[in-house]
């Protein structure tokens, strides 16, 4: 199979720095986004998540900009997501220079935003993220539910069903992170993984949990993911995207080196 | 021979801006994103992008009187096509019930289906990523990118051309891809330049550099 498995280092970025917390809190400041993503491209990242958790609107002019600032400077794909409601901030988006978007909170009240913007904007360019969370008790058969407001509320909907919809959709691919593992540098969830990219006929990026470079080989070979994302490993010089690279073709996975 | 001063073609879809800023980053003279036929046909070169649906990127060629203005320059100039920038040179697309394309390129564009397979494994649609890229012809847009270098791609259909001698790369993913087209001055890509990396500005190097002969 010569198409290769992605590595796509994530961005959490507050008001034009990249911060990296623990489940959403204990912020800590990882430098400026465009020189952090720079730094990925040379390592061979395949592509960049640049995720806006800014909390106001007038900051929203700040990431504009500094997508531009990025997709003129780095030519690898770049996906932008964080509070993205309305055809508009799609557009916005796509005009400072990103090539995919994420919707997130905005699916859930508004599914039909997703196949709005996918007839709008072309699916290749909608990344549907879905926040889940495990809900059945150990011995019981798994089962994740979607959860809003940073892994803190319920929507009641089963994970696995909302992925497939998202795709009947027109998503064009799910960015599945794990709110029981995010941060916590133990490994994805390879269940909620699995179970949702065999469903699916659109790529899963797996996301939450890297702590090791193992888990990254895990996320494809056991989750079955086509990409996975981290953050904190690259951001504080643990491991380089290069290192990452050589371990997971080590493992016999498919990349580009 | 970098002085060029490149038109990229406008016809109201998508993101133009990173083809835009890679040809800036290469070494463009000057880039125009423009839909003026007069700037399109002033430039020593041409770049028709292309994102999004078929249908809508054919449509808005068409209401812009676009589609004559890629045949003259397909005539006269350097073309590069890029992604459905490139399927709409062909004749026919499967895609949005069916769509006539300009017919630059004999042949049609397919869709990958939802029952792909390599072997044992299901393969996801779209074909989304880095794939490897078989040069089949020695052409200029090649020149000093290695046999099998990776190229990014994004796209659910893809095109069969009619013509084998005019296929200047493939890939595969379950079939056999065509990942660029080549006849006289006109080269298309089905794989994004822009965002492939130092091989696709390499592509976009060559491309800036090209008298349109090889």
């Amino acid at each position: 199979m010569p198409l290769a498995k992605r590595i796509i280092p994530c961005l959490d970025v507050d008001n034009g720095r990249v911060v990296k917390g623990v489940k959403f809190e204990n912020i800590r400041d990882a430098g400026d986004p465009v020189e952090v993503a720079r730094r990925y491209n040379e390592q061979g990242a395949d592509e960049i998540t640049f995720l806006d958790i800014t909390a106001s609107h007038q900051e929203r002019d700040t990431t504009l900009h500094t997508v531009e600032r990025m997709a003129s400077q780095v030519f690898i794909p770049l996906t932008v997501g964080g509070g993205v409601r309305t055809v508009a901030d799609i557009r916005n988006l796509l005009n400072a220079g990103a090539d995919k978007v994420s919707i997130n909170t905005a699916a859930v009240f508004n599914p039909e935003f997703v196949g709005e913007a996918a007839d709008r904007f072309g699916s290749q360019c909608i990344v549907v993220a879905i926040d889940a969370k495990r809900v059945s008790l150990p011995g019981e058969t798994p089962r994740w539910e979607i959860f809003t407001h940073g892994g803190r509320k319920p929507t009641g909907l089963d994970a696995v069903a909302w992925a497939k919809k998202m795709e009947d959709l027109g998503a064009g691919e799910i960015l599945l992170t794990s709110m029981d593992q995010d941060g916590m540098k133990s490994g994805f969830d390879l269940g909620v993984t699995r179970a949702i990219s065999d469903t699916l006929h659109i790529p899963v990026i797996a996301s939450g949990g890297v702590g090791n470079l193992q888990h990254l080989a895990d996320g494809v070979l056991e989750g079955g993911a086509d990409a996975v994302l981290a953050a904190s490993i690259f951001h504080f010089g643990e491991y380089t995207v290069a290192q990452a690279k050589a371990f997971m073709a080590e493992r016999g996975i498919e990349m580009r080196l | 021979m970098l002085s060029s001063h490149v038109a990229v073609i406008d016809y109201g879809m998508g993101n133009l801006h990173s083809v835009a800023k890679a040809l800036e980053h290469v070494g463009a003279r000057s880039v125009e994103v423009t839909s003026d036929p007069e700037k399109i046909m002033a430039a020593d070169r041409v770049v028709l992008p292309g994102v999004g649906a078929i249908r809508d990127c054919v449509s808005e060629l068409r209401q812009l009187g676009l589609d004559h203005i890629v045949r003259k320059v397909a005539a006269e100039k350097p073309l590069l096509g890029v992604c459905v920038g490139m399927q709409m040179l062909l004749e026919h697309s499967e895609e949005n019930g069916g769509v006539d394309g300009l017919g630059l390129f004999p042949g049609n564009v397919n869709f990958f289906g939802n029952d792909l397979h390599e072997g044992d494994e299901r393969l996801k649609v779209p074909h989304m990523g880095w794939n490897q890229v078989k040069q089949t012809i020695d052409h200029p847009l090649w020149h000093r990118i290695d046999q099998d270098a990776r190229f990014y791609f994004v796209h659910s259909y893809y095109a069969v051309p009619g013509k084998q001698t005019q296929l200047a790369g493939r890939c595969h993913y379950g079939v056999d891809v065509a990942a660029a087209l080549a006849q006289d001055n006109v080269f298309a890509t089905q794989f994004h330049p822009e965002k492939s990396h130092t091989n696709g500005l390499q592509l976009l190097q060559n491309f800036l550099a090209w008298d349109g002969r090889w």
